[in-house]
């Protein structure tokens, strides 16, 4: 109310050094995976540098490779890193994100399978619906155990990814299958419900955008609404937000658990209906839990969650061709994954105590 | 008579199902007791299986289980660098051990034995049958015929509720679980007692990895653990944090696993991914079901010092 125009400058300033900060963290994270998994790559006796090369080629090679792979692979990643930002942010710590996206693919692909004569202007809608209210449903357990009877949700939405994988695995070997009968898969849904090309000529849907679009809402929400300061508030502190006597912290709980459900919900759905086209075993290699490292990398920030997305995404797509050009298996991108999550952790604690603040806050 | 064989068997496999995840719950137990929640405890029983298979091939199943228990505290030890010495977030950190570990283990399996991961057949820890015990009926073979992982389970819940509960090391351990605050001003050593209980805990997850590979399966496939750190750690809740009541609710997951196969003997139509399914739901449940009549130690998952 009575902030000056210089406080106003000031305030821009100091969000914009806030910003300049992270993004030199996460940089020194990212250089610090990489040196240590250069390290682990020479151990293991592969030449770093020619890996390294072959990543690179694989992730930015071409136009193709960086639309067709790299941003078709982080476009699951940036909606599930979305769902897990959020959720941290009012520190419901959601590692469920890969069952939510399970339950979401699952919901879309029936829906979609059980219309088949629908427009697509009907479909569209209705399949990103479902499976955005799976994905919440699927949350929607590990919520109510949180808020109503204090059971932490870290083991509880850890347990609902393998009730959730079972159900897929289910689903797609009986009342889905396929009518040929021969794989574990549901038919191709109808060309309808295919998401379109974002960018023709290449693979990319408009699930990229999807992503996008929600990044910045989230951020608009987070940063410029009652509701995302509560959040927030609430992230920082529940007993200060209930303290404070403005607003009960469960509700808080409840509507960011679902909503976090949701869009992961959405990344299941969005994959399938932009790239698979069907639904089968194992349609996720584990985004819900790279997702963590994703979210964790862009400090919890939508807009820098697009960034590190993107970056994982370069990680997946060159990972292919680390195994093929340099015969490296690509399970360790999965490594080089959690090797991001401790540098991160790692710089934040060196950050801390530079800043002579010995304990967390 | 046939009644009286499957129910005798089911017992035997529920039993040795049970094994694992008592031996990962009950060293899970201690770190808890101290104040640490380790969600990388699925890194921890992976690298065992790991550490079995090729402790196995080089020096014997015995050996196998040394170097599995070995490669679950290692992992543990990683853990506790970053969670207790760095101070870094349990549930984060924990997650961050378990991917690593799964992605890791798979890097280390396919550079050994090649990325189509030809089926390893390894030579597995026999049965040891107590003389007389062993003669009970329905019950002795169940609990009398099992392998040595089973034992030192069974030889585990008195030690450590006698440890945790009558002595000062324990009194001690429980104390930096409660308030680390009066721990250390009471002359506790919080860090050192943490890292401590985290690395028995992995010895244990370690162990309890290698019976899966070595006791359970005779082999190693990547991703095996299949979410038996997860479930272990569910296991101490419903336990209530002790010895007793963990053996208890490893006892019903184990007879939950077995179940699905006796069900599956039956009636071979039966869609086996819902029994698969079975006993995550049933730990969903039971939680609900449980929670509430018991506490968690006050500091657990807190970060030292605050």
């Amino acid at each position: 109310m009575t902030s000056s125009p210089t406080d106003a400058a000031r305030r821009r300033w100091g969000s914009a050094h806030a910003g300049l900060r992270a993004a030199a963290s996460a940089t020194a994270a990212l250089l610090a995976t990489l040196a240590i998994a250069a390290g682990l790559l020479a151990l293991g006796g592969y030449p770093p540098g020619e890996v390294f090369a072959a990543l690179a080629r694989g992730a930015f090679g071409s136009w193709d490779r960086f639309a067709s792979f790299t941003l078709v692979r982080a476009t699951p990643l940036l909606l599930t890193g979305l769902a897990v930002a959020l959720a941290f942010k009012a520190h419901v710590l959601n590692i469920g994100a890969e069952g939510q996206l399970h339950a979401g693919a699952l919901a879309g692909v029936a829906i979609a399978l059980l219309l088949p004569g629908a427009p697509a202007l009907v479909l569209l809608p209705v399949t990103l619906l479902a499976a955005a209210a799976a994905g919440a449903l699927w949350a929607s357990v590990p919520a109510a155990m949180k808020t109503g009877m204090g059971i932490g949700e870290v083991i509880t939405t850890l347990l609902m990814n393998f009730v959730a994988l079972f159900l897929a695995q289910f689903l797609v070997q009986g009342p889905l299958r396929e009518s040929r009968g021969i794989f574990n898969q549901t038919d191709e849904i109808p060309a309808a419900a295919h998401l379109p090309a974002l960018i023709p000529g290449t693979r990319l849907h408009v699930g990229f955008l999807i992503g996008l679009v929600i990044a910045v809402a989230l951020w608009l929400y987070l940063t410029r609404t009652p509701g995302g300061f509560r959040v927030r508030a609430v992230g920082a502190s529940v007993r200060a937000a209930e303290v404070s006597g403005r607003f009960k912290a469960q509700p808080v709980i409840w509507l960011t658990f679902l909503a976090s459900g949701a869009v992961a919900g959405l990344a299941g759905w969005i994959q399938v209906g932009g790239i698979t086209h069907r639904m089968y075993e194992g349609l996720s290699p584990g985004w819900g839990y790279t997702a963590i490292a994703v979210a964790l990398l862009a400090r919890l920030h939508p807009l820098a969650v697009v960034i590190t997305a993107i970056v994982f995404g370069a990680l997946s797509a060159g990972g292919g061709a680390m195994q093929r050009e340099a015969g490296v298996p690509e399970v360790w991108v999965r490594g080089m994954e959690a090797l991001v999550i401790l540098a991160v952790l790692t710089v934040d604690r060196v950050l801390q105590v530079l800043a002579g603040r010995g304990s967390r806050d | 008579m046939t009644d009286y064989a499957a129910l005798s068997s089911f017992l035997v496999a529920a039993v040795g199902l049970a094994v694992p995840l008592a031996l990962a719950a009950l060293g899970e137990t201690v770190s808890e007791r101290a104040g640490v929640i380790n969600i990388g405890l699925e890194g921890s029983v992976i690298w065992g299986a790991l550490g079995g298979a090729l402790g196995s091939l080089a020096a014997g199943p015995y050996a196998g289980l040394a170097a599995g228990a070995l490669a679950g505290g290692t992992a543990a030890l990683l853990f506790a660098f970053f969670a207790v010495w760095l101070n870094t977030d349990q549930i984060i950190t924990g997650t961050a051990v378990t991917i690593g570990s799964l992605g890791f283990t798979g890097a280390v399996f396919q550079s050994r034995f090649g990325a189509t991961g030809i089926a390893l057949d390894l030579e597995t820890v026999s049965a040891w049958e107590v003389p007389l015990l062993s003669r009970i009926p329905v019950l002795g073979p169940a609990l009398f015929d099992q392998a040595v992982t089973a034992y030192a389970a069974y030889l585990l819940v008195p030690l450590l509720g006698w440890f945790l509960f009558r002595t000062r090391w324990g009194l001690a351990l429980r104390a930096v679980g409660e308030s680390p605050e009066a721990a250390n001003a009471a002359g506790v050593p919080v860090v050192r007692t943490r890292m401590l209980a985290v690395v028995f805990a992995g010895l244990m997850a370690g162990l309890a990895g290698a019976h899966l590979s070595l006791v359970h399966t005779g082999t190693f496939a990547e991703n095996m653990s299949a979410g038996k750190g997860f479930i272990a750690i569910a296991v101490v809740v419903l336990g209530r944090w002790n010895p007793g009541g963990i053996v208890a609710a490893a006892l019903f997951f184990g007879g939950a696993e077995a179940l699905q196969f006796a069900l599956q003997a039956l009636d071979a139509d039966l869609p086996y991914p819902l029994f698969l399914a079975l006993p995550y739901v049933l730990s969903l449940a039971a939680l609900a079901g449980w929670f509430g009549r018991s506490r968690a130690p006050a500091g657990l998952a807190l970060p030292w010092p605050r």
